[in-house]
């Protein structure tokens, strides 16, 4: 018996746990996204109708409409996740006194789920306006900028997922800031002492020597925010509720389409969601598999 | 240095390597000054949400759509508090129970998985590592509907606790097996492990022997990630339970959802569903950032 069976026999139960519940659901969803089905149940004799239930969700202005506001919520959370991130990166990465206690309170809104967070959110981003306002509005009036005013999320404008986005950031900013202070601290200090020798100004460093090598991290930081807004529903469900149109994306949609039991349809913007996904992460699962061999891993 | 994958590399070079060398001008003191007023200024936009939460909490009913609605309760109250502890209390229960077994299962799992895909593969381990790895991306709106009849009628587990333990614990495998592959490939030295070969221990033996005995920062991470993403779940809880039998964060949502929310309890509510991972946030900070890190890949 060669000596790497056991380990194989000791991985087999997560290969099995993997295979079915990744692999083969994804197989599952896709045959069902072919079919009419209208029940979850197993008894139900399904046909299969081809690519009907894709032409008509593409066909549909409810769901392009659904992309478009998850377009602007990743591009939305992906700026600012990286704006602040970098910039609290940038004022923490010379260890200023109380580091420490500004990293805990820029990270602590990770430990809070969605759903806790949109709570306060939900208030903070109160579509009432003038007398009636709470949460930000009222705080704008207050400080006297009452013409900064808005309906936030609720409002049928193109770019309202901008504040969703707004939730989502304050989450996962103190998330981008820990990978790019790691990167920071990963560079060796004789590189900056090298360039200040030369009578380089601090900006031109991180300009020409820091931000180059950072870019990895910056590569991470874009798939993990990018993929955690694909997957985002729990905010977008709490804070504009699963039947929202102008605040609806794909994943609420596809709860949508499974209380009005359209399980075909639903399964077939399951897949549309997956695919999107794939394009980004799977060349940069190669890609990370690629840079581990050349280090020899 | 056996630690050196786990710690979080969030620390400053040590004082030797940050004041040396003559050319470091200190930084004048406006860098400082604008340095901390931006520092300030952040932190306190970054704790805006948790102050409302706590103020809002302790507001009598008629207090929280006046226009002080920014300012700090006029009476105090504990009507929330006490509404919010009587809707969340069972449930909060259900989600120690499904946080608790999903952690210490996933991180068994991804001990094993994790050893033998850094120390003891098979032919072919690398690409099956690479496929586990793509079920910490798997966006799971996209397979909740066949995972629906999987669980509930092909398995016929029905909804409820034991469902969400199961689906948290076989999701949670992808990076608890990831932490601690990159955990062993620097914390058990490969030499150690032809000794043992040498002395004739076989894979067992050696797991159990040389590998589990200094797994412990590894188990430290995963347990408080998977505790941590299992109790903060809300979409498997929406799929798979009903708010009768399913986890807090479906209760705090059956609780502050609707048009007109109670804010006050649901405030209230919001506090006691988060206080669970705050406290781990706050006492294992350093691991809670160890795990979160390891998310991105390498």
């Amino acid at each position: 018996m060669p000596t790497w069976v056991p380990g194989f026999l000791l991985v087999l139960p997560s290969i099995i746990l993997m295979g079915v519940f990744i692999y083969y659901l994804i197989v599952r969803n896709l045959l069902t996204s072919f079919t009419n089905r209208n029940s979850n149940s197993r008894l139900l004799k399904v046909r299969y109708i081809g690519f009907d239930n894709y032409e008509r969700l593409l066909n549909d202005s409810n769901y392009t409409h659904a992309w478009w506001n998850l377009l602007v919520l990743t591009v939305a959370f992906l700026v600012g996740t990286m704006l602040f991130g970098i910039i609290w990166a940038v004022l923490l990465e010379k260890a200023p006194k109380g580091e420490g206690l500004f990293r805990g309170i820029y990270l602590f809104p990770m430990a809070v789920s969605f759903i806790a967070a949109a709570v306060a959110w939900k208030w903070l981003l109160s579509p009432a306006m003038g007398p009636n306002a709470v949460g930000l509005n009222q705080l704008f009036q207050n400080i006297g900028l009452s013409g900064l005013q808005n309906e936030w999320f609720s409002s049928n404008s193109k770019f309202n997922m901008v504040a969703m986005a707004m939730p989502a950031i304050w989450q996962l900013s103190g998330y981008i800031m820990a990978l790019f202070l790691a990167g920071f601290r990963g560079i060796s200090e004789d590189q900056r002492e090298a360039a200040r020798m030369d009578g380089a100004s601090e900006f031109r460093i991180y300009r020409y020597i820091l931000f180059p090598q950072l870019s990895p991290v910056a590569l991470s930081a874009l798939i993990i925010i990018g993929h955690m807004s694909m997957k985002m529903f729990d905010l977008i469900y709490a804070l504009a509720g699963a039947n929202s149109y102008v605040a609806g994306v794909p994943a609420t949609l596809l709860w949508a389409q499974l209380s009005s039991y359209q399980y075909g349809r639903a399964a077939a913007n399951a897949t549309m969601i997956l695919v999107v996904v794939a394009i980004f992460v799977v060349p940069y699962l190669i890609y990370t598999r690629r840079v581990e061999k050349k280090q020899g891993i | 240095m056996t630690t050196a994958t786990i710690d979080t590399q969030l620390e400053a070079p040590a004082k030797g390597d940050a004041t040396k060398g003559g050319a470091t001008a200190p930084p004048s003191p406006i860098a400082t000054t604008v340095r901390y007023v931006l520092l300030i200024v952040f932190a306190v936009i970054v704790l805006v949400p948790l102050y409302v939460m706590i103020v809002t909490s302790f507001k009598p009913a008629g207090e929280i759509s006046t226009s002080r609605a920014w300012n700090l309760p006029m009476h105090w109250s504990w009507d929330g508090w006490s509404k919010a502890w009587d809707a969340l209390a069972a449930p909060l229960v259900r989600s120690l129970a499904i946080a608790s077994v999903a952690a210490v299962v996933s991180s068994i799992l991804g001990s094993m998985n994790g050893f033998v895909f850094s120390k003891w593969r098979f032919p072919g381990a690398n690409i099956v590592f690479t496929f586990f790895l793509f079920g910490m991306f798997l966006p799971y709106p996209a397979i909740m509907i066949p995972l629906q009849q999987l669980v509930s009628q092909d398995l016929g587990l029905g909804q409820g606790v034991v469902t969400l333990m199961l689906v948290h614990t076989v999701f949670g495998i992808p990076i608890c097996t990831l932490i601690f592959r990159n955990y062993y490939a620097t914390a058990v030295p490969n030499e150690i492990l032809e000794a043992a070969r040498v002395d004739g221990a076989g894979m067992w033996k050696t797991y159990t022997s040389i590998v589990l005995p200094v797994s412990i920062p590894g188990f430290v991470v995963t347990l408080i990630w998977q505790f941590t993403s299992a109790w903060n779940d809300f979409l498997f809880a929406l799929f798979l339970s009903q708010p009768s039998n399913g986890p807090v964060t479906y209760a705090l949502q059956q609780l502050s959802g609707g048009q007109n929310p109670d804010y006050a309890s649901s405030m209230a509510g919001a506090l006691i569903a988060s206080a669970p991972t705050l406290v781990i946030y706050i006492v294992l900070g350093r691991y809670f950032i160890s795990g979160m890190m390891s998310g991105s890949v390498k």
